[in-house]
Parts: C-alpha cells; sequence; structure tokens
C-alpha cells in the first residue's frame, strides 16, 4: 500500500511539473506539444550532470547542480520551439512533433556517443546512477520521499502565484487570451510568449529529470519518456489550465500510473488474472475517457496555437 | 521565364524540400563532427550512399530492393498523414493505425489462417475503425487529435503485444515466420523479385502503394468528395453552413487515413521482411517517419512517393555508418532535423515571394526611370 502511495507522488510529481510547463506556454498562446522531447533533453542534462559531477559535493550540492542542469538544458531546447513558432511563425504541431523525434535521436546519439568514447565495445545508450540517486531519496521507515516531491510542491505554488498575483503573470495570460489587446497596452506578445516558451522548457525539464530518478537506477535514452509529455497535456486539459486544478488531476493520474508498476503487489488484483498489458493501457485509457467528458466545455485560452501578427488586428 | 519558374507553386515546394533536406544534411554532419571529426565525411557518404556501399550489382540491386520493400509501408504512411491533414487534421496516431494493421493482418496470417487478400482487407477495416475513435472523440467531444492519437498509439501497442503472444516463438519473442507457418499469407511477387536480383520480398506492394497514391490525388483533387473534405479542413463553420455534413467529414477523413495506415502495414509485414516482437515498448517508428516524408514531398501524393524513398534510404544508410565510431540512429536525428526545417516551408516560400517582389518592383522603377529620362532627352532634341 505504501509503495502505491509513493509511486503515486512520484508519477505525479513528474505529471505536475511537465503540466505545468504547458500550462505557462499554453496562457502565454503557444501550444507546446514538444514536451516530451523537452523532458528528455532535460533529463539527459541532469543524467550528464550526475554521471560527471565531482565526488566531493555532498547529497545537497548534487540536487542543486543536477536539477540547475536539467533546468537549463529544457530552456536551452526549448528556445527551438520559441524561434520557430514566435519569431517565423511555424506551424506549433509540426514543430512540436519535431522536437519530440529529435529530442530521442540527439538523446541517444549524444549518449552513444560518449559510451563508445569511453569504452569501445559499450553501444549501449544507457546512463546509470546508482550512487547519486541515493542523494535524492529520503527514507521515512519504509516510505521513501523524493525530493522531487517537495519540487512539485514548491513548482505548484510558484506558478500559482506567478501567473494569479504578479503583474508578469496577468500580462503572459493577456498574450493567450487576445495578443492584439495586450499589445494596444503596450505589452511586447512576442516577448511574453518568449517567456511563457522559456518557462515550460524549464518546467519540462525538470519534470523529465524526476521521470527517470522516479523508480529505477540506469536510463535507456533510446525509449524516450512513454509518452509522458502527452498524458502531461491531458492532466493540464483536464485541469482547466489551472495550477492547483492540475496538481489534482495530476493526483488521479499517478495513481493509475503507478498501479501498472505494482499491481502485483495486491492479492486482490492478482486474482483477478488481468494481463500485465491491460495494467500498463490504464493511465492512456483512463486519460481518454477523462478528455472525452472534459474538452468539451474546455477553458483553454484563445488566442492558443494562433502565431501573432502585427499587422491582423 | 526564370521569373516565371521562381513563381511557380510547385517550383517553390521542390526548392524548399531541396533546401530542408540539404540543411539536414549539413546539420548531420556538423554533429558528426563533434562527435569524431576523422570519419564524419565518410560517415555521412555512407548514410546518403545507402545500397551503393556494394561494388557488385547484384548485392545492390538486392540492398535496393530492401529498401524498397519498406518504402510502401512509409508511403502509405505518409499518405495517411497527408490525407488527414488536408483536411485540416495532424493525424498523429498513424502509428497506432499501423500497430493495429501489424496486430490484424499477422492474427489473421498466423491464427486463423487466412490468405493475404482478407488479412489486408481485415487489417484495412481494423484501421479504419481505430482511426474513428479519434474521429468520433473529436467530432462529437472536441478531443484534440494529436493528444488522443498519442494515447491510442500507445493502447494500440500494448494490445498488439498481448494479442499477437499466442502466435510467438516459445524461445524467443519474435512472432512465427509467416514462410513457414502461412505461406498463403505472404504477398505475391508478380516477377518483381527478378528485378531486384531475386529479392523476393520485393512484391506488389510497391506498385500498389504508387497506384494508391494517384488515387489519393485524385480524390482530394477532382472529386467532389474530396473537395467538401478540403473544405471542410479550411474552415468548418463556412462548411456546415454550406450544408456539408462537417462531423460526418471529420470522421471519415479519419477513417480513410487509419485505414491507409494500416494497409501499409499489411504491405510490410505479410512480405515476411519482419517479425513482430510481443516486447516491444514502443510503437514501429514508421508512422512518425510518415510525418517528415509527408511534409518533404510538399504535402503533395506524388511529391510523397519521392520524401519517403528519400527518407527510408537515409534510414537504411544509417546501418551502414562505422559502428566503432558513429550510431545508426544519425539518420533519425537527420529526418528529425528535416521535419523541424519544414516547419520554415511556409516562411521560405513567403520570403521568395518577397524577394522577387522586391526585385520586379526595383526593375520597373528603372524602367521607369529611363523611359522618363529618354522622353525629357526626347524633348531637348
Amino acid at each position: 500500500m505504501l509503495l502505491l502511495l509513493q509511486y503515486t507522488l512520484i508519477f505525479a510529481s513528474v505529471l505536475i511539473l511537465v503540466a505545468l510547463g504547458g500550462c505557462f506556454a499554453e496562457h502565454s498562446g503557444v501550444i507546446n506539444l514538444g514536451l516530451e522531447g523537452i523532458m528528455v533533453i532535460g533529463a539527459l542534462g541532469g543524467a550528464l550532470m550526475m554521471r560527471y559531477a565531482p565526488d566531493g559535493f555532498g547529497a545537497f550540492g548534487i540536487i542543486i547542480c543536477v536539477i540547475l542542469a536539467a533546468m537549463l538544458f529544457g530552456v536551452a531546447y526549448s528556445s527551438l520551439l520559441g524561434v520557430a513558432c514566435i519569431n517565423f511563425k511555424a506551424n506549433q504541431t509540426i514543430i512540436g512533433t519535431a522536437m519530440n523525434m529529435l529530442g530521442t535521436a540527439a538523446a541517444t546519439v549524444i549518449v552513444k556517443a560518449i559510451n563508445t568514447a569511453t569504452n569501445p565495445n559499450d553501444v549501449s545508450s544507457t546512463i546509470q546512477y546508482v550512487d547519486e540517486k541515493k542523494a535524492f531519496i529520503v527514507n521515512i521507515g519504509s516510505f521513501e520521499f523524493s525530493w522531487f516531491m517537495a519540487v512539485a510542491l514548491i513548482g505548484v505554488v510558484v506558478a500559482y502565484i506567478v501567473l494569479y498575483k504578479t503583474k508578469f503573470g496577468l500580462r503572459l495570460m493577456a498574450c493567450g487570451e487576445h495578443p492584439q489587446a495586450a499589445d494596444s497596452v503596450g505589452i511586447n506578445v512576442y516577448k511574453m510568449r518568449w517567456a511563457g516558451v522559456l518557462i515550460s522548457g524549464l518546467y519540462g525539464g525538470l519534470g523529465g529529470i524526476c521521470y527517470i530518478l522516479s523508480g529505477v537506477s540506469e536510463w535507456k535514452f533510446e525509449n524516450g519518456v512513454a509518452g509522458f509529455g502527452f498524458l502531461a497535456l491531458a492532466v493540464m486539459i483536464f485541469g482547466q489550465w489551472k495550477p492547483s486544478r492540475i496538481a489534482m488531476a495530476a493526483l488521479i493520474f499517478g495513481f493509475f500510473r503507478a498501479l501498472s508498476n505494482v499491481y502485483f503487489g495486491f492479492p486482490l488484483l492478482v486474482s483477478l488474472e488481468i494481463p500485465g498489458s491491460i495494467y500498463n493501457m490504464l493511465p492512456y485509457i483512463i486519460c481518454l475517457i477523462v478528455l472525452a467528458f472534459t474538452s468539451k466545455k474546455s477553458r483553454a485560452p484563445k488566442a492558443e496555437g494562433i502565431p501573432y501578427d502585427k499587422g491582423q488586428r | 521565364m526564370m521569373k516565371k519558374i521562381l513563381k511557380n507553386e510547385a517550383f517553390q515546394s521542390l526548392f524548399a524540400s531541396l533546401l530542408c533536406i540539404i540543411l539536414g544534411v549539413a546539420v548531420g554532419y556538423v554533429v558528426l563532427l563533434f562527435i569524431n571529426p576523422t570519419g564524419a565525411g565518410e560517415a555521412i557518404m555512407e548514410v546518403l550512399k545507402n545500397f551503393m556501399h556494394y561494388s557488385k550489382t547484384n548485392l545492390q540491386l538486392k540492398n535496393l530492393g530492401g529498401t524498397l520493400v519498406k518504402t510502401a509501408p512509409l508511403i502509405m504512411c505518409s499518405l495517411s498523414i497527408l490525407f488527414a491533414y488536408k483536411v485540416g487534421l495532424f493525424n498523429i496516431g498513424a502509428a497506432g493505425q499501423y500497430c493495429v494493421g501489424i496486430c490484424a493482418s499477422l492474427y489473421c496470417a498466423l491464427s486463423l489462417g487466412m490468405g493475404w487478400v482478407p488479412c489486408m482487407i481485415i487489417a484495412t477495416v481494423c484501421g479504419a475503425l481505430y482511426g474513428a475513435i479519434v474521429g468520433l472523440l473529436k467530432s462529437y467531444c472536441n478531443v484534440n487529435e494529436v493528444i488522443s492519437g498519442i494515447m491510442l498509439n500507445w493502447i494500440a501497442l500494448y494490445s498488439t503485444n498481448m494479442i499477437l503472444t499466442p502466435v510467438k516463438e516459445i524461445t524467443s519473442p519474435y512472432t512465427f515466420h509467416l514462410a513457414s507457418d502461412a505461406p498463403k499469407a505472404i504477398l505475391p511477387t508478380m516477377g518483381l523479385d527478378k528485378l531486384f536480383a531475386g529479392n523476393e520480398k520485393v512484391t506488389i506492394a510497391l506498385p500498389l502503394s504508387i497506384l494508391i497514391a494517384v488515387l489519393v490525388l485524385i480524390v482530394l483533387e477532382k472529386t467532389k468528395f474530396g473537395y467538401e473534405l478540403k473544405a471542410t479542413g479550411f474552415n468548418k463553420n463556412a462548411a456546415k453552413y454550406c450544408g456539408m455534413a462537417e462531423k460526418r467529414n471529420i470522421i471519415v477523413t479519419l477513417m480513410i487515413s487509419g485505414g491507409i495506415a494500416a494497409l501499409g502495414a499489411s504491405f510490410l509485414y505479410l512480405t515476411d521482411f519482419e517479425q513482430w516482437s510481443c516486447t516491444s515498448s514502443a510503437v514501429p517508428a514508421m508512422g512518425f517517419n510518415g510525418i517528415a516524408a509527408a511534409f518533404l514531398g510538399g504535402l503533395n501524393p506524388i511529391g510523397t512517393i519521392f520524401s519517403s524513398y528519400f527518407i527510408q534510404h537515409i534510414t537504411n544508410g544509417g546501418a551502414f555508418v562505422d559502428k566503432t565510431m558513429y550510431c545508426s540512429q544519425i539518420s533519425d536525428l537527420i529526418s528529425a532535423i528535416i521535419i523541424y526545417l519544414c516547419g520554415f516551408v511556409f516562411f521560405i516560400k513567403y520570403a521568395m515571394n518577397y524577394l522577387i517582389d522586391k526585385n520586379e518592383e526595383k526593375q520597373a522603377l528603372k524602367a521607369k526611370a529611363l523611359a522618363e529620362a529618354n522622353t525629357q532627352e526626347g524633348g531637348d532634341k
């Protein structure tokens, strides 16, 4: 039972962080379908940092460095979306999809190159971080508390305050609702959208490193992140683009995702003799059902997905 | 004359696609340079050469055949994405529909012992029904087709793993070979294998896929049905106002799109070229490469035939790079960069038109100035 709670919380943390990333981008008016790729690149940044961090850092030092590296990689990668979709007015769906493919391909190529350079016989795309992982986990009884749960909580609070209680957040949201009106009162729409995209890269990268540290102690970068970026977008839609609701929605999805990891620990569920594949499918099926019921009266930012053209009023 | 060519829509598309390819390959080269500067040039040449890696004509033909076997399903996947895109829908679920096609065709062949024709038909129908789910969710529940498509991709993957487990080898995760267990289900070659040095995996799939590309072109450009679909894509509300059944059109589009992708799957898996691994952890990349091919082909059905071949050519070429220095995923990287650049196609076209117009304006001004000067001179005399 405790194990289920632990996995639910850690998967929910991933979903919260990534969904908040999507939330910032969409509030500024850009649909970020490339979150999956951003997660992979953020995870790559964190994993590389864990691999190359010197030993003398201590647990706290490692946590800070890994988180910063993941954020930095996420932000840098999300600028690809910014350049294409804000400055060159490219189709956001195509660019997002390209970024997902590019993220996995680039991470695989980079990790393989590093592995092969250190050991010519090693052609895998795996990075191991058995020791470094311990820094992120505090054992409370048999419950493994991960620092990322705290990070996700802070993330929600920060997102709420920034979006609703600061001048910047309200201006950002104005650019997603009616950019022409925002522009007419002197807000630089391009700058605001850039800010939204970069913040989404920051959250996405953080979610990525959180995901690969969620249970395993090595990661094969060929696998990407198994659709978590898109699950997070579903969480965001279910959460109606509001940080507090996103947190609630993420807990529900996290629960079903956790169930596929630990269902064999429950005699009742095992006695039902449902194949393991069904549990693997469960989060995605739930997601479809939830979307079917919540998308109709969507409170999506009105101008999302439309490139801003100054000449069009 | 030159100006006419430059302003031609088709020429601009071709130019933009070629520019994307050149830039994509160049970025790939730079990445290789970073990894290991000594063999970068050679590696990129291997990717571009693919089957020309071999010096014997026989082997070359055989490997060209191997590339073509995988080109047929890629053409189908990109047609699937293209068809939906023309109606304003981004069918990223093509990868899942392709997966359903694999599941249906292999299950019918291996478990039910059907021939290749019913296998293909059932696969198409299953793919169409799977696509219809996306359509229903989109038209009646307003669910973004990209997100529902991705979710359905994962559901398709795990279902396929589950359904095909009874027909897999006991010692390995791969399904039975069609050649030994269901020879009836293998697509006929109709003598095509002789053209490719006896590579009997080259079947009627290739001509069929080209035929379907032409069909898609005709349906989209020359029929009332295609016109209505495109109208729905341009403006859903306007289409509804004109009396078109916009909800039905969306569902039908995704059904056709899903059917095409699933048929593509049977084109590959009914040749016994590949077996399905029942422990797969991701949907086949074919559906996603289809996106690259569709956009690289300038969203033209005939263009996709060539762009599909190119994408498959470099993907196969990736296998020939020196494994001690680089990995074969470098071709995935190049195709991903190409898709990214395809997002800029509209900008490239805009820039071309802008430059041409500016040039024209300049020349017109010059001519005018010259003419004025001439008349003034004339007046003095």
